[in-house]
């Protein structure tokens, strides 16, 4: 075009159109929901024994299909539930008379392609209805992501106090560099005790590598064991359903918390969706994740969202997964964790469904750290956006699992963690942290604000850890012994759950005097208004309680 | 007067010539009963096939392993950078630190995690480099599981000519049982939104040149 108009110029600059967005590509996946490809639901029980499943023949199965017919339908239920009417179970999901219990009896009889098209006819509404009901602890909380783009430990220690103080139920780091892996969790973990003793932590990495340092207590918890929906990419990771299974069990023979991970778009993303919808794919994930005896799962496209994020009703498809997960009465740690727009009022909405609706995670995990310190690539809010977040609890009345927070307390927490993991490093005869690290992190926004360390003596450093077998009883003694015995029994008691074994029922956190919090003792029970979870009156005082509200009786007359 | 601009090329040039000599150098390596070698050829790129990809024995090589369709159906990374000069950059950078440079093609997967840790495995050094045609790029070694690494460039819209540069000086270093500072990580939130789905569609498009089970091959890289 030789002119432009004015307006269009001015639409092209606005962020929105900063995102990358395709047409549908159905035959080689690239489709939310309904693809013209999915199967068509049907289930075939001969002798307790499914023998055809969504048209396929048991012969035909691939190892996922064989899975969920052997491991997750139940086939005193699935003969009933595969016969109903679809739209008649989307209305059953919403009706304040059905109880949940009943939701879930249902769930565990459909098939990959019943369960689709049963969300199918719900519209965006609809499903954070269905997720207010269904989801299984009452009490919605959030997760946070706790990393820095030099793996900075000290760093990572005060971000992860600030976050626990802040209200995170749960806290995640990684690395960018693998090897530091060991730094990572350890500091990871003294931060989140300083902040308030019960915070679960976990360092997603390579799997062996995850679980070790999980067997090593410098971590209550892993999420990052991913499933996915066709059979060639687990082929391409060297997985099966069983590799994950087993993984699983060694969790949870060691007292440790776990969850799996998938998402929509990861199979397309992957080259490998076999031309099936995304949320299809990821209905599979669900039902396998549930058939391995997992009490929780890890989705809402997770890395992956820029690829529904892209095509036509795709973040309603996420929506959706969060919800297929709740109906399998899992846990369900529901995204929102990576950028997904250049647009602030995109990212807004991609939240609403999750945070209004509310969930065990709303953010899996939300960036306690400024994106550019990221390191799983940013997340969709970040510690800059926390102030709209607190206000958006304000003022729709919701609890988004944080709280506010002063200047002077998260100073204060700050440079006690920083010091803690000081004495934690002097004592494992780990390379110093110098009181110049201590005061640049107390006050630190990020680690452009952070002096640099030396990397390679680092590195060496926590291999050795690893050789020598450090573990978390070791950083309780050297807690102790340094004057921080209130950290050092935060972190015992956090080693003792491994024994009690109470952390693993679905969908548990632990409360500030290491309570459990869980499905079982806070089972959602929501049945319409006045029901459920509802602020309590300690919980809305301290949401409605910002700085910035003016306070009528503090003017001059 | 001296000009710094000529003498870069002249360098750049001698670079050239020297893994041309090198790779050439590699035929004692090559199976070459196989059929008549095939070229790919992409801009600026000739990759001529020299038969199936053998277990290198000189403790001082670094294994490149290219994605299904790197050079060949695919010229050009996810942000434009000419595939030739990608390559090119992690040679130099290989050479550079008096290391040798062997190239191959990675046929059977499109994971640039189980592609470097191929590339790794094939090399002398137990160092090897995967890296896929939208850009992405790891540095593997041999003995550790496939999909944990040495360094991982992940986000391949914010990988520059220097910093492939700096990616094959590294794995040298590590050939030479060096501990070398990692490369610095780049970090850009924004490329998520901004690329996943073309990144999506190229993965798509390259992995449909997959060949399950397809030995590797090794490739006499040519720059024009």
């Amino acid at each position: 075009m030789a002119k432009r108009s004015k307006r269009f110029e001015v639409l092209a600059k606005r962020p929105v159109n900063q995102d990358g967005f395709v047409a549908e590509w159905p035959e080689v996946g690239l489709i939310a929901m309904n693809s013209p490809f999915d199967p068509k639901p049907s289930l075939k029980i001969e002798n307790g024994r499914v023998v055809e499943m969504d048209g396929k023949r048991r012969e035909d199965f691939d190892m996922i299909e064989q899975f969920i017919a052997d491991y997750f339908i139940d086939v005193s239920v699935a003969p009933e539930v595969m016969t109903m009417d679809s739209a008649q179970i989307a209305r059953m999901i919403v009706d304040i008379n059905v109880p949940r219990t009943e939701i879930a009896r249902l769930a565990q009889g459909m098939t990959p392609a019943k369960v689709v098209e049963v969300l199918g006819h719900m519209n965006i509404v609809e499903i954070m209805m269905g997720m207010m009901k269904m989801r299984a602890r009452k009490t919605p909380a959030n997760q946070c992501h706790v990393t820095n783009l030099r793996d900075n430990p000290v760093q990572i220690a005060a971000d992860a106090a600030e976050a626990a103080l802040r209200g995170f139920a749960e806290q995640e780091t990684t690395v960018g560099v693998v090897r530091y892996a060991p730094f990572n969790a350890l500091s990871l973990l003294v931060g989140s005790q300083t902040g308030r003793g019960g915070v679960l932590t976990q360092c997603a990495l390579e799997e062996a590598t995850e679980l070790q340092l999980g067997m090593r207590g410098l971590t209550s918890y892993a999420e990052t064991i991913s499933v996915y929906g066709t059979e060639q990419v687990f082929v391409d990771g060297d997985d099966t359903p069983w590799s994950k299974a087993f993984l699983a069990s060694a969790y949870a023979s060691r007292g440790l918390k776990m969850r799996f991970t998938s998402g929509t778009g990861s199979e397309v993303q992957m080259g490998y969706a076999e031309g099936k919808s995304m949320l299809y794919l990821e209905a599979r994930c669900v039902m396998l994740t549930k058939g391995a005896g997992v009490q929780g799962l890890q989705n809402g496209s997770i890395s992956c969202i820029g690829v529904p994020g892209a095509v036509p009703t795709g973040i309603r498809a996420v929506a959706a997964e969060n919800l297929i997960t709740m109906m399998l009465d899992l846990e369900v740690a529901s995204g929102n964790d990576q950028t997904f727009s250049h647009s602030d009022i995109r990212r807004t909405a991609r939240l609403l469904p999750q945070f209004a609706a509310g969930t065990d995670f709303i953010f899996s995990g939300y960036s306690a750290v400024p994106n550019y310190d990221n390191m799983f690539a940013g997340s969709n809010f970040d510690i800059e956006d926390m102030d709209d977040y607190l206000i958006l609890q304000r003022d729709l009345m919701v609890d988004g699992g944080v709280r506010p927070v002063s200047e002077e307390e998260v100073v204060a927490v700050r440079n006690r963690a920083a010091r803690a993991l000081q004495a934690v490093f002097k004592e494992l005869g780990l390379p110093e942290i110098t009181d110049e690290e201590v005061e640049a992190a107390t006050y630190a926004h990020g680690s452009e604000d952070m002096p640099p360390r030396k990397v390679a003596e680092d590195l060496k450093a926590a291999q050795d850890m690893i050789a020598r077998g450090v573990t978390g009883l070791d950083v309780v003694k050297a807690l102790a012994k340094h004057g921080f015995e209130d950290i050092a029994q935060n972190i015992l008691n956090m080693l003792k759950q491994r024994v009690s074994g109470d952390y693993l029922h679905t969908s548990a956190i632990l409360d500030q005097h290491f309570h459990v919090i869980s499905a079982v003792n806070d089972l959602n029970d929501y049945r319409g208004p006045g029901t459920g979870y509802r602020l309590s009156k300690e919980r809305w005082e301290e949401i409605k309680n910002i700085v910035q509200a003016l306070r009528p009786e503090d003017m001059e007359i | 007067m001296v000009d710094s601009a000529l003498i870069e090329k002249i360098v750049e040039q001698v670079i050239q010539e020297m893994s041309r000599l090198q790779s050439s150098g590699y035929a004692g390596n090559v199976d070459r009963t196989s059929a008549a070698p095939a070229i790919a050829q992409g801009q600026g790129l000739v990759l001529a096939e020299k038969g199936e990809a053998r277990p290198g024995s000189d403790r001082s090589e670094v294994v490149i392993g290219l994605a299904p369709a790197f050079g060949d159906k695919f010229t050009r990374t996810i942000v434009g950078l000419p595939h030739a000069d990608v390559l090119r950059e992690i040679m130099a950078g290989i050479e550079e630190e008096g290391c040798r440079a062997r190239v191959i093609r990675v046929g059977k997967t499109s994971d640039v995690a189980f592609i470097a840790h191929e590339a790794a495995k094939l090399s002398g050094s137990g160092i090897g480099i995967g890296i896929q045609s939208r850009g992405t790029t790891v540095i593997h070694q041999k003995d550790l599981p496939p999909l944990s690494n040495l360094e991982l460039f992940p986000q391949s819209p914010l990988l520059d000519l220097e910093t492939y540069r700096a990616i094959g000086r590294n794995a040298a270093r590590y050939a030479r049982g060096e501990n070398p500072d990692p490369v610095p990580v780049r970090n850009d939130q924004m490329a998520r939104p901004k690329y996943q789905a073309r990144a999506a569609v190229m993965h798509i498009k390259e992995t449909q040149f997959v060949v399950p089970g397809a030995s590797s091959t090794e490739l006499e890289p040519r720059f024009h």
